[in-house]
């Protein structure tokens, strides 16, 4: 795959390369971070120095659907042993998929100096890179942050409604299986299932993984534009939602649009299908 | 013939009993470094299609093959390097169903799955690991319908 700079990203600075995290394993002021899928691989050996941030027990609240809160993530943080101004590099499997979700939760809390290992652990570890099984030895911090800020790149059920009432974009990053309705729900797994398959009216389906490469890189930006810009006719001026299941695919989505395509207004539906398939009276399309 | 094959029920009362997320973990990749893909005797990449494991996004394959005493030898394959669940799975399965009485293997459920990988295991993840488990049974329900 070709130099990240050269790919014609808006915001090529959020993405570095494995090239990138091995020569700054050892800076201080950076944390590297890996989110997976599979809660076995972290484990089972990551990149030195890495810490984890799991997707179910770290940044889910353990009750109520929704993310953690301020001081759920102000521990968090103080755990991994960042500070506001630490730079966090995230890396995971599926394509960098969970990666990208992490990151637009530490989004919601101001903690932009954020970035994503291109190609992921799969990249990482197929180029012979050093994985090890022993935990860091990490110093806790004192974390301060934000009220999670929930107006900017989030959009709830009511936010949704009155964006399609008004023909706002929308990007179902779905299956096609499950875009159609012909999947209400995987076998077995009824909690992240619908009792009404299809999508949200006027929605395209693009599934996720399109914007990226076999190796788990990104597309480069002509790639993405052909794909995003001609293939469905976003507009990148215009406030665009992306949704999913329960709001993980869609952030990789979230993260091509805003920061490789420089979309000015993306917002990931979290509630995605699992919500609006599931709620009584809401519109929706086959 | 009721109950599961004797090795699996050997591990589900072990998982049962384990209520620590890293101790789950630990021992699931250690079960994971048991696994050992197919013979090349029995099949050689590229695979036949007819032996993947539909939504299993580890990419995994299953054999069943006839031993003389009517029962079946599983072997299985995970092509994603990074499919340490899949491969887990794969070990439980090879290690208590192959050579398992054929109406014990028929019986197991996929929910299975949750006793081992827990609860909060993805909805994808979830699938693919039981999607194995419902290729090994089908085999089994398919040999057992031969005269």
């Amino acid at each position: 795959m070709s130099d990240i700079n050269s790919r014609g990203y808006t915001n090529p600075d959020k993405l570095v390369s494995t090239d990138w995290v091995a020569a700054n394993l050892n800076e201080t002021g950076i944390r590297i971070i890996e989110s997976n899928e599979d809660p076995l691989l972290y484990p089972s050996g990551h990149i030195p120095g890495a810490v984890e941030v799991d997707w179910v027990k770290d940044l889910n609240d353990p009750l109520r659907r929704d993310y953690l809160d301020k001081s759920g993530f102000e521990a968090l943080a103080s755990r991994i042993g960042i500070t506001p101004e630490t730079t966090v590099v995230f890396y995971g499997d599926k394509s960098n998929w969970w990666a990208t979700y992490a990151l637009w939760v530490f989004e919601l809390f101001g903690h932009s100096n954020a970035k994503i290992m291109d190609g992921g652990r799969l990249k990482w570890a197929e180029e012979g890179r050093e994985l090890t099984r022993e935990k860091p030895s990490i110093s806790p911090t004192s974390y301060s942050a934000p009220e999670r800020d929930d107006s900017q790149i989030r959009a709830f059920r009511a936010g949704v409604l009155a964006h399609i009432q008004v023909n706002g974009q929308l990007v179902d990053v779905r299956s096609p299986g499950e875009y159609s309705g012909e999947k209400l729900h995987m076998e077995g797994y009824p909690q992240e299932g619908a009792v009404r398959g299809g999508h949200i009216p006027g929605a395209d389906n693009v599934p996720w993984s399109r914007a990226a490469n076999e190796d788990g890189t990104f597309k480069t930006a002509a790639e993405l534009r052909a794909i995003y810009l001609d293939e469905i006719g976003l507009n990148p001026g215009q406030p665009t939602v992306a949704y999913c299941r329960i709001g993980e695919r869609s952030s990789h989505t979230w993260f091509v649009l805003t920061n490789l395509l420089g979309f000015s207004d993306v917002r990931n539906y979290d509630g995605s299908w699992t919500e609006w398939g599931n709620s009584v009276g809401l519109p929706i399309e086959k | 013939m009721p109950g599961y094959p004797p090795k699996l029920q050997d591990y589900l009362d072990d998982f049962g009993f384990i209520s620590a997320r890293d101790e789950r973990i630990d021992f699931l990749i250690a079960i994971s470094d048991e696994f050992e893909p197919v013979p090349a005797s029995v099949a050689t990449k590229p695979y036949e299609e007819a032996h993947r494991v539909i939504g299993c996004e580890s990419e995994a394959f299953v054999w069943a093959i006839d031993r003389p005493d009517g029962t079946l030898d599983f072997h299985f394959d995970v092509l994603n390097p990074q499919g340490l669940s899949a491969m887990a799975m794969c070990a439980i399965l090879d290690q208590s169903c192959s050579g398992a009485p054929l109406e014990q293997v028929a019986t197991i459920n996929g929910d299975v799955v949750f006793t081992f990988f827990g609860k909060d295991i993805s909805m994808g993840k979830g699938r693919g690991l039981t999607e194995i488990i419902n290729a090994v049974v089908y085999a089994a329900n398919q040999r057992l319908a031969l005269p």
